[in-house]
């Protein structure tokens, strides 16, 4: 239902109303804005000074930096996710029970506790020194499961002929598993993998609670070393450094949505899954066919109205 | 096991911050992603892009990011010296608030065309079209969603405990910190959250079982 079905086309009168509501939302919007630029003023946030820091090279170099350790924990996970996805998402389908029992249990427990909690375990327990590699350890752990919950899914949506077919020609499980039903999972879920990978790389913020100086990291430490007019300048380094974090997340995902768009033309092949982005540190369950059965419902139960929050990336 | 028993009051404290900061949040966030999802279907363009707009943004900052600029830029605009859990429930409340209202969108998505154009027949407002005849219908397949994205949310107030907030992440930083070892901690955390987590998903699916209609 498109929203226009929603409200009549407007006649005279509700034109006139319409407007009405239009400039009074737009006149509180702006106030809004105008307001808390105004009040950011006063405190001397916006003073020119303020936003000088970052003519200095050495600021640079440190944002520049600061870019650099995100992508390579962001590469990292990415990879390490992807990798632990494929293994778990194989171990749950696998015909051995004690297999499938352990990547089970493992999925369903590290995908319903709080990805925050993993990482500062990991940090202090096991890699104290080495901050890149407790981030990336845990981000691989947390969106390993996730990825193996959307593999799977991909692997039951393709149609039961093709593995019936390849096995009738005579191939062994692992070569229907690795050249008939992977292949087409990992093409109808490409867009779900993305958004997935877009949640990595906000989630590699997270880095900032164990000291790893990638970008909000970098920006406590410029905004808390460098003092301006007798004030530390939060609000400009939040605003660089949100605008670049921002800019990132928004350029991934306009990727997965175009992967999406261009499946979707194709004619051939299965079905191509909307993207789904869930809330931030996610469950996968808002996929459609997503077997959430099992999960003792930690990890959310949908599955029936699936999809939802799919088409606005 | 004497992490838990050495520091009960501690940990209680823990745990209900992590339930109290879940629930005002999540009040939060309904309220608004309601609010929001009207605005992104209303009849009245500004109305609409700041809907669009809200939710792009929201969904595409890091939810870190977020607690950085509620606990550094918000004191400035609005008041100084708000309390941390304040700050923590609000930023939460807002980053969640898209995805609820992302999933109310696609849940009002779900009713029968007939229904809207119905009550446009009999004369409706865009209003009461939505209070009285969409929305209402539109419940029973968004509960399911919010289901998770509730989970997700209770998982995320893990991030206001690094935020100086009491609840779970604050007391495994704090056990951590005295130098026990991390293993029963992380255990005992995890346990806290699973209940936590269970019992909202319990919740909810007793909700969607009375709910249940046969169609």
């Amino acid at each position: 239902m498109s929203a226009s079905v929603l409200y009549d086309a407007p006649g005279p009168k509700a034109v006139v109303r319409n407007r009405i509501y239009a400039v009074v939302g737009s006149l509180a919007i702006v106030a809004l804005i105008a307001v808390s630029i105004v009040r950011l003023a006063d405190k001397g946030h916006l003073a020119p000074e303020m936003w000088d820091i970052f003519n200095y090279a050495g600021i640079r170099q440190n944002i520049a930096d600061a870019i650099l350790a995100t992508l390579k924990a962001f590469g990292l996970a990415a990879v390490g996710s992807l990798v632990l996805g494929v293994l778990l998402a194989v171990g749950r389908l696998s015909d051995h029970k004690p297999v499938r029992w352990v990547a089970t249990t493992f999925i369903e427990l590290f995908r319903s506790l709080p990805l925050l909690i993993t990482i500062y375990a990991i940090w202090v327990g096991f890699l104290t020194d080495y901050s890149m590699w407790a981030l990336a350890a845990g981000l691989s752990v947390y969106n390993g499961c996730v990825q193996a919950e959307v593999l799977r899914a991909g692997i039951n949506s393709v149609p039961k002929g093709q593995s019936e077919a390849a096995y009738a020609i005579g191939m062994s499980k692992t070569q229907v598993m690795t050249t008939v039903l992977m292949p087409q999972a990992v093409r109808s879920m490409l867009p779900t993998i993305i958004s997935q990978l877009v949640v990595t790389l906000k989630d590699t913020s997270l880095g900032f609670i164990i000291l790893y100086p990638e970008l909000l990291q970098t920006a406590r430490l410029i905004a808390s070393n460098t003092q301006v007019n007798g004030q530390y300048p939060y609000v400009s380094t939040i605003a660089v450094i949100g605008t670049i974090y921002i800019a990132m997340c928004l350029l991934l995902s306009a990727l997965a949505t175009w992967i999406e768009k261009r499946g979707r033309r194709a004619k051939t092949g299965i079905k191509v899954a909307p993207g789904v982005q869930t809330a931030s540190i996610p469950t996968v369950d808002a996929l459609p066919g997503v077997d959430a059965g099992g999960a003792g419902g930690a990890g959310g139960t949908d599955g029936g109205a699936g999809g939802a929050g799919g088409t606005g990336n | 096991m004497n992490v838990l028993l050495d520091n009960f009051p501690a940990f209680r404290d823990g745990f209900i911050g992590t339930v109290s900061i879940t629930a005002v949040s999540s009040l939060i966030a309904l309220v608004l992603g309601v609010a929001v999802a009207g605005f992104r279907v209303s009849p009245v363009p500004p109305l609409r892009y700041f809907g669009t707009a809200w939710v792009t943004l929201m969904r595409n900052t890091p939810l870190t990011l977020l607690f950085l600029i509620f606990f550094f830029v918000v004191p400035e605009i609005l008041f100084p010296g708000m309390s941390p859990f304040v700050l923590g429930s609000l930023a939460l409340g807002f980053y969640t608030s898209s995805f609820v209202c992302e999933a109310v969108r696609s849940g009002i998505n779900t009713v029968p065309l007939g229904q809207a154009e119905a009550a446009r027949s009999i004369g409706m407002t865009f209003a009461q079209t939505l209070q009285l005849v969409v929305l209402p219908q539109a419940t029973r397949t968004v509960v399911p969603p919010l289901s998770s994205i509730f989970i997700a949310l209770t998982k995320n107030s893990a991030i206001a405990g690094a935020f100086s907030n009491a609840e779970l992440f604050g007391w495994q930083k704090l056990m951590s910190d005295k130098g026990y070892d991390i293993v029963p901690v992380f255990i005992w955390v995890a346990i806290g959250y699973l209940i936590i987590t269970f019992t909202i998903s319990g919740l909810f699916r007793l909700l969607e079982r009375r709910m249940e209609v046969a169609r």
